[in-house]
């Protein structure tokens, strides 16, 4: 499914947003005497090791404490990171990263080594990380065995030619290589440290990292707070001295503690953002982010026998108002979707999906008459379980599906599960109708089509297309895949394995004097070196 | 959540030791308990209440889940209540109608103090008539067993039952019922204890009547007192703990609802100009809670035999 | 006394026993895994994972493994989920937390609650009366996670006298809003419970046998009135203790002061089933340990009662 992970940072080029070295003085702005950037999470960090998270949450704060081989730049581009340059083999597959003059917060050079130690660890079975499937997925030679516990972890095709030269074996070519090093797994770990301190080598005081900052607090359930390294090779560039992550389970709450004027940034409750934006203009923000969200319809076996006739799933699809859902329960800017790519996506067109013009009324009609030829109506009517994991937003949503169905004679029974549950049952394919979002991996369409082959691991429709798996295979292989992509769209919408509801935006406050936040990464990437506060 | 049972047990050893063979209590106990005011209000407001649950809905036009697409989305400039817009307790933040979810939650939270005080009621005295009648190592062995039970943190244990099995009514109202069954049975037990002794029940014995038939017959019947007051207290109890588990989002499923949903829902859109969603349903419960107190310390001071 | 107490100690083990024994399997029930991820793990992978936490074994090796490990090491193991810490870690870091709000909501519970309750009974149909009383049926039913808010609402975002969340290494700033939180309700109760238990206890007759006999009445109510009028409120201190811990999933959640009741709530969704075993079995040990203080209180109290 991720085979081109971070693609993102090849392809995509958006209007070129002044990296922050030349901007230090930006627009005459004088700066804040208090650099310190505070903003809410909504959960605790399940880990501080680089190689172990899994998290969202948990990759923010691990792209300020570690900085890997490549770094990304505001607009989702490629920059340098600890490798200063490197170079590809003639058959691709051997790639020389050449490191800078870089050390770890405790005086040490960042060194090829490094990052041969963190890449095995990430690989060996011992470390039992759940990401450990990165460096399959980075196409590194052995990557397979050693996670399968075949090969040790020394005999993973990395290699330190000498203290600044790192050298990466594929099994295949991979052109957006490079990009892949951005993600927080392949971040390199100080060895010492680690065998020092053993599990907790990630607790402040013990924790030895190479990024922008270092770990100075962890009270959990409470706050994270990190702060500047002074031994950072960039560290004249930064501006901000410290980041402080505040965990606030409750959402409204977070947004009272922000009004208060205890965080520079936190989420606008489901439904919040037009008042929030009449109210403060200059800090509510609604910017695309790259995710989807849509309805499984079960077709597989194990599914109703109904979704498996295609006028019943069309139907269905037909019959929900996202226009409702968009402007009147999400209000948040998100899109109205009838499609499964997120719109914002790099290099994607959004294809003329017929329905999708349609107006409710003809929709509707569709949708009945699609029933009744189906068989379905006031004789044999149609029951069907919506299956959605505890949440408002999910909740509203569900709710009003609900009652979208009932418009076409459809029955919809509730059930609200955990997540853990949730994700089961999909998985297990035993459900009928579930909530799903589906976030890119990197910026481009193939990360979301992937999705629906039938040899994708989520794929949890059970749907199964030979021209669709076909047209997929084939956007591999040339330069410019946008005209398969739309025939596959086009596949979906006659096929309808899913129900697509919206497409996301990433609805923030942010206080009026924050600067530097990556507002047009849709991929949501941002680095505390890239911000600053200014006076208000 | 807790019920304050050391008064019960008072009233359940004074009620053992009155002479039983008597005149019913009852009588009396209606007459005292007619002259309480505070008693008699809270009954007229618990009767209002049940009467809300049962013929609510024949009053508005909306149902507990249809949307109104009119409002939905501007809930806090068009969901406020108002008689015009049928809409009297206005709206939830989906455009539902909060007077029918509100008619429907009650109905789901006084089902779940009931039925939950019920259960635990039933187990507790069955289980604490037997441990006291047959007495013996028996009763040692039960007894130890509540023992055990009563340091298992309940609500604790709920959450893991209801992530484990899953979210639902029945199981809410078992689980919670079944976990508050301990303080009856002690009370019971209690209660049996210095029953069986008494000549009524040897008389039975002699004359050959099975125990299975003493304790139902002849037992339980003289515990009612106790129980009534005790399941009356207990009630408001369900109804919190539901309250507390449906903030936890382990509650009752869509599109039913309960007033500890309602509660919470409304709590977490409160800053947003809605307060009526949470001062609705919030009024319902504390009202009925009190009520539910007031009737039980009613019940209890017109059923004991002090001061007679 | 003593044997009484060996006895309840005895009890207590068996007792832990099948809370363990019952919440392990419950928790093994439930379906999904520590491990189970919106994108799924790749076998190889997820084998790794069991390996390393022992979950390929068969569940009753688990289990034995886990008693042994909790009896004889006091290592409830690692976390599934908080991959960097400890169980032992986890619950050292948050059940301070817990039992510095806690004990203090309990102790502001109880002095306020008997004063006010112990007050109004002795100025009964006062306008201290009603107004006590009052204000207890108010506080005794407002859920906590309606209050919590509010009390944001009011003392951080209208007057900016507090901190809206956050512990803070426990500074009395973090506390106040827990603290009220997490005791009013209880405090209410207890004001009725004393007020109701002192007015029995002002009419009974060694009361007005020393009012008769021109005893001061601030010595009649110290002396002779409140310790017997305390009997109710002592049995319910044990239960109102281990609500309070209870409680403090809304106190962690609203004001993230970072104590174990939010753990607690995150283990059972997320699966992390050591915490939440390690969790439940220090719960479990608290009941026990208060019901036991409370019942040596009672015993102390009034002598008569000798177990």
């Amino acid at each position: 499914m991720k085979k081109n992970w971070l693609i993102a940072t090849a392809l995509s080029a958006f209007i070129a947003f002044p990296a922050l070295a030349e901007t230090r003085v930006i627009n005459g702005e004088e700066l804040a005497a208090d650099q310190t950037f505070i903003y809410r999470i909504l959960d605790d960090f399940k880990t501080l090791d680089p190689q172990l998270n899994s998290d969202v949450s948990g990759s923010e704060v691990m792209r300020d404490l570690f900085e890997g081989l490549m770094n990304e730049k505001a607009d989702g581009s490629l920059e340098p990171g600890v490798a200063e340059s490197y170079t590809v083999s003639d058959d691709g597959k051997t790639y020389t990263f050449h490191l800078r003059d870089a050390l770890w917060s405790d005086g040490k050079p960042v060194t090829a080594g490094d990052f041969v130690y963190a890449w095995q660890r990430l690989a060996n079975p011992e470390t039992a990380s759940e990401y450990a499937w990165y460096m399959e997925l980075m196409g590194i030679e052995n990557a397979s065995a050693v996670v399968k516990g075949e090969a040790d972890p020394s005999e993973l095709g990395v290699k330190a030619i000498d203290d600044k030269t790192f050298e990466v074996k594929l099994i295949n070519p991979l052109p957006y290589f490079p990009a892949m090093t951005v993600h927080s797994s392949t971040f390199p770990s100080p060895q010492w440290a680690i065998e020092e301190h053993g599990q907790n080598w990630t607790k402040p005081g013990n924790m030895v990292s190479n990024g922008a900052y270092v770990l100075t607090e962890y009270a959990p359930g409470e706050k994270l707070v990190r702060e500047r390294n002074v031994n950072y090779w960039n560290n004249e560039e930064t501006i901000l001295d410290k980041s402080v992550a505040l965990i606030i389970n409750d959402e409204a709450q977070a947004l009272t503690r922000y009004l208060a004027g205890e965080l520079h940034k936190t989420e606008v409750p489901t439904g919040q953002y037009p008042r929030l934006k009449e109210q403060y203009p200059d800090q509510a923000t609604a910017v695309p982010y790259s995710c989807s969200y849509f309805y499984w319809l079960n077709m597989s076996d194990k599914g109703p026998e109904a979704l498996k006739d295609v006028r019943v799933r069309k139907a269905l699809s037909y019959a929900v108002n996202r226009d409702v859902i968009v402007d009147r329960i999400m209000q948040g800017g998100q899109t109205a979707a009838y499609n499964l790519t997120h719109t914002a996506t790099a290099n994607f067109t959004t294809p003329d999906i017929p329905y999708a013009s349609w107006t409710q009324q003809e929709r509707v009609a569709k949708a009945k008459e699609l029933l009744a030829e189906a068989g379905y109506g006031p004789q044999n009517p149609l029951e069907l379980k919506i299956s959605y994991n505890t949440s408002e937003g999910h909740k509203k949503i569900a709710i009003a599906v609900s009652q979208f169905w009932k418009a076409i004679g459809v029955t919809a029974v509730l059930e609200n599960t955990e997540w853990k549950v949730h994700t089961e049952n999909m998985q297990d394919k035993n459900y009928e109708v579930a909530r799903y979002a589906w976030c890119g991996d990197y910026n481009e369409a193939s990360t979301y089509l992937d999705l629906l082959t039938s040899y994708s691991g989520h794929n949890n429709a059970g749907f199964n297309n030979a021209d669709y798996d076909a047209l997929m295979a084939e956007s591999k292989t040339i330069a410019d895949p946008s005209e398969l992509y739309t025939q596959a769209e086009a596949i979906l919408a006659e096929e309808m394995p899913f129900i697509p509801m919206y497409h996301y935006t990433n609805v923030n406050m942010f206080k009026p004097n924050l600067r530097g936040w990556p507002l047009e990464n849709v991929m949501r990437t941002w680095y505390s070196r890239d911000l600053y506060l200014v006076k208000d | 959540m807790l019920t304050d049972t050391g008064k019960i047990e008072e009233m359940a050893t004074r009620m053992a030791e009155q002479d039983v063979r008597g005149r019913s209590p009852w009588a009396d106990a209606r007459r005292r308990f007619l002259r309480n005011k505070a008693a008699m209000t809270a009954l007229v407001v618990l009767v209002l209440v049940a009467l809300f649950a049962a013929f609510g809905a024949q009053f508005t036009s909306f149902n507990n889940e249809d949307i109104d697409f009119m409002v939905i989305g501007q809930v806090a400039e068009l969901g406020y209540p108002s008689l015009a817009s049928g809409h009297y307790f206005g709206t939830d933040d989906l455009g539902r109608d909060l007077y029918a979810r509100t008619v429907q939650g009650t109905q789901i939270s006084l089902m779940v103090g009931i039925l939950g005080a019920g259960v635990a009621v039933v187990v507790g005295t069955l289980y604490g008539a037997i441990s006291g009648y047959v007495g013996g190592a028996l009763d040692n062995f039960m007894m130890r067993i509540v023992d055990v039970l009563m340091a298992i943190p309940y609500m604790f244990v709920l959450i893991i039952m209801l992530t484990a099995f899953g979210r639902s009514i029945s199981l809410l109202f078992i689980g919670i019922g079944l976990l508050s069954w301990l303080d009856m049975s002690r009370i019971v037990r209690g209660q049996t204890l210095s029953l069986k002794h008494k000549e009524f029940i040897e008389a039975a014995r002699a004359s050959g009547v099975s125990s299975a038939k003493i304790i139902l017959r002849h037992i339980v019947p003289n515990l009612l007192g106790v129980v009534v007051v005790y399941a009356t207290l207990l009630i408001p109890s369900m109804i919190m703990a539901e309250s507390f588990i449906s903030f936890l989002g382990l509650g009752v499923q869509e599109p039913d609802t309960s007033w500890g949903a309602l509660i919470s829902e409304g709590a977490r859109t409160m800053k947003f100009g809605t307060l009526w969603q949470l001062a609705f349903p919030l009024f319902f419960f504390v009202v009925t809670i009190f009520a539910f107190y007031f009737v039980g310390d009613g019940l209890r001071d017109a059923l004991d035999p002090k001061d007679r | 006394m003593l044997s009484y107490i060996a006895r309840r100690i005895m009890i207590a083990i068996p007792t832990l026993l099948v809370l363990i024994v019952f919440s392990f399997l419950l928790m093994h029930l439930a379906p999904g895994s520590p491990f189970t991820q919106e994108r799924a793990i790749p076998p190889e992978i997820l084998a790794n994972l069991e390996a390393k936490y022992g979950l390929d074994q068969p569940l009753y090796v688990q289990l034995l493994q886990y008693i042994k490990n909790v009896v004889f090491h006091f290592d409830f193991g690692p976390s599934f989920v908080y991959k960097d810490r400890t169980v032992n870690e986890i619950i050292a870091n948050g059940f301070p937390i817990t039992l510095t709000y806690g004990v203090l909501s309990f102790v502001v519970a109880v002095v306020v609650g008997v004063t006010l309750g112990a007050c109004a009974a002795i100025y009964q149909n006062s306008w201290l009366d009603y107004i006590t009383v009052g204000i207890s049926i108010g506080a005794q039913v407002l859920p906590n996670f309606v209050m919590a808010p509010i009390l944001v609402l009011i003392f951080t975002l209208m007057l900016g006298w507090l901190p809206g969340g956050g512990w803070e290494g426990g500074q009395w700033q973090y506390l106040v809003m827990p603290v009220i939180a997490l005791s009013t309700s209880y405090m209410a109760s207890i004001a009725r419970l004393t007020r109701s238990s002192m007015l029995e206890v002002l009419t009974s007759n060694h009361i007005r046998t020393a009012r008769a006999k021109g005893m001061p009445a601030r010595r009649i109510i110290l002396n002779h009135a409140l310790k017997p009028a305390m009997l109710p409120v002592v049995s319910y201190l044990g239960p109102t203790f281990v609500a309070m811990v209870t409680g403090s999933v809304v106190i962690d959640m609203y004001f993230s002061t970072g104590g174990i009741g939010l753990a607690f709530v995150n283990a059972a969704l997320n699966r992390d089933y050591s915490l939440m075993m390690g969790v439940t079995i220090l719960v479990g040990a608290l009941t026990i340990l208060f019901s036991l203080i409370v019942d040596l209180l009672y015993a102390w109290i009034d002598p008569r009662i000798r177990h």
